[in-house]
């Protein structure tokens, strides 16, 4: 690919000149959002598993008369919209007398006792791969069941799961749009090179040669161009992300797991300049062939 | 080279009309044929059109109406990727040359045999070979811009023959050269033709076409070509 004869002076081109800059800066970007994406699945992935497993749906007492069936009702109704959630493998309510079993070592099992309006347990267990919306399966159960409530702490852990989630996407829309802007960038400079060379092109075209002929010789520069730029691109985000990792770690013992980027991680920023590059060569030679196809 | 029986035409205008845009029409019904293994003058004017119907014969333009057979393909219905493989059977010598300023003169002459995909060592071999035979042999490594009109000429000539066209269209080849030259220039397509190139020489040059008068001629004119033998 780089000794391959070129018959076009691409290389002394000034409009593919900024290509490399832009690149870099593209790989750049790419690679920070590469890299959160797969800290933030890293750490997810942890509280995730923290989450699993079951899960207690706490329902306070009703008050005024007939309290008590009141508050079996409420029970009832909880255990039903739990039940009707999919990945729920069991539900199942305390009744009054294991709630007051349970109590018993710290409360004794006095009347007085009996009579308290105790808040009743359900306990759920819930299947470990169906990455249950925890977050969502709360906010329905306060609305519908008045004082029923999800354990807390789970809740919370749901819902940082999903903003992690959510950034996922949209470290997976900012690559796409990164690579989007590389390609209309390629487009542009391979117009202008054509424009440029069009003597050139035509008289090559003249005396036979293929379209694919000319469209190499534009794609090979572009690979080197985009090759180029990329692998500058990630030598400046390798310092960047140490340095980021560094800060995480010192923000560590609070309640960041360690933040550490998985194999696959670095492999995804290791190749991101070759595949820069791959579709620098790619655009560059459809482009190419789209405006041949416009010779007679 | 391909050896087709001499009298098959090698290519046919059949009412080939062509115009510029919204302009007036350069060419209106224009209808001959060339058989193979002849040698034509076209004569004409300056702006009658010689060069706009040679760019039909090479296939840089499409006519406006009319049919074009090249090689016994109707040029309208083939298909894009089969017209390069045309394209290589015809040599041409534009009018303002048309060489790459960026390469030398063996490059510019090598380039319809890269274009090919030739090997390095055959292109090492020929090129220099024929541009010795133009009188550029102390002129290989020398870009355009430092030949004058004459040599550049010749090497666009050079260009044009190396692939041993079975058509060689060359737009007043003799115009920038001295009559010794332009008389070697002559001899070197008669030679061509002696193998079995089909030749179209336009020119204006009165004199040339009289010294080869034996060769008949094309008289382009008002849109309209006539034959003068
Ligand atoms: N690319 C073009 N766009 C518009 N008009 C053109 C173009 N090329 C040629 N013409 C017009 O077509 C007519 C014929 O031009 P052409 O160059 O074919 O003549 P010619 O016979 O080769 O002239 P000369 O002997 O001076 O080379 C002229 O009127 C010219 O102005
Ligand atoms: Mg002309």
């Amino acid at each position: 690919m780089f000794g391959r004869h070129s018959d076009l002076p691409l290389a002394g081109d000034a409009t593919s000149r900024f290509l490399p800059w832009l690149v870099a800066l593209m790989v750049f970007l790419a690679a920070m959002a590469v890299s959160g994406a797969f800290a933030v699945n890293e750490v997810m992935s942890r509280w995730d598993h923290d989450v699993t497993g079951t899960v207690t749906v706490q329902v306070l007492p009703a008050g005024g008369e007939r309290a008590e069936a009141a508050t079996d009702e409420r029970v009832r109704q909880a255990v039903d919209l739990i039940r009707a959630v999919p990945g729920v493998l069991a539900v199942k309510a305390l009744d009054k007398a294991r709630t007051l079993a349970l109590l018993e070592p710290w409360l004794g099992g006095t009347d007085v006792v009996r009579d308290l309006p105790l808040p009743r347990l359900i306990d759920v267990t819930v299947d470990p791969d169906a990455r249950i919306d925890l977050a969502e399966v709360a906010d329905r159960l306060s609305h519908a069941v008045p004082g029923a409530a999800l354990d807390d702490h789970r809740v919370w852990l749901s819902r940082l799961i999903n903003l992690s989630r959510t950034m996922e996407w949209l470290a997976i829309v900012v690559v796409g749009l990164i690579g989007l802007v590389t390609s209309a960038t390629v487009v542009y400079a391979t117009r202008t090179g054509m424009a440029v060379h069009h003597d050139i092109i035509e008289v090559l075209h003249l005396i036979g040669a293929h379209d694919d002929y000319i469209a190499r010789q534009f794609a090979d520069r572009a690979f080197v161009l985009g090759l180029g730029g990329g692998l500058f691109g990630l030598a400046m985000a390798v310092p960047a992300l140490s340095a980021l990792g560094w800060a995480a770690r010192r923000l560590e013992g609070g309640f960041l797991p360690s933040i550490g980027l998985p194999l696959a991680g670095y492999v995804v920023i290791g190749l991101l300049p070759l595949l820069a590059a791959g579709l620098a060569m790619l655009t560059a030679r459809l482009t190419v062939h789209g405006a041949l196809a416009r010779m007679p | 080279m391909r050896h087709r029986p001499r009298g098959e035409n090698i290519i046919r205008f059949d009412s080939v009309g062509l115009r510029y845009g919204l302009g007036p029409e350069v060419l209106r019904d224009v209808t001959f044929a060339l058989p193979s293994g002849s040698f034509h003058f076209l004569t004409g004017p300056s702006g009658a059109g010689k060069s706009s119907l040679l760019r039909l014969m090479y296939l840089g333009l499409r006519p406006t109406r009319g049919r074009v057979v090249l090689f016994d393909r109707d040029i309208a219905s083939t298909r894009r990727y089969e017209l390069p493989a045309l394209r290589r059977r015809i040599g041409v010598v534009f009018q303002e040359f048309r060489l790459l300023d960026h390469l030398t003169a063996l490059d510019n002459v090598a380039l319809p045999l890269r274009v090919r995909g030739v090997r390095e060592s055959e292109i090492r071999k020929h090129v220099p070979e024929l541009l010795s035979w133009v009188g550029l042999a102390d002129q290989l490594g020398a870009k355009p811009s430092t030949l004058s009109g004459g040599q550049k000429q010749r090497v666009a000539i050079a260009r044009a023959v190396i692939g041993r066209p079975d058509l060689l269209l060359a737009d007043e080849p003799t115009g920038n050269v001295d009559d010794h030259i332009a008389m070697r220039l002559m001899y070197l397509f008669e030679e061509l033709n002696k193998l079995g190139t089909t030749i179209v020489v336009a020119t204006h040059n009165e004199s040339l076409v009289s010294r080869f008068a034996h060769n008949p001629r094309l008289h382009l004119e008002h849109g309209q070509v006539t034959r003068v033998n």
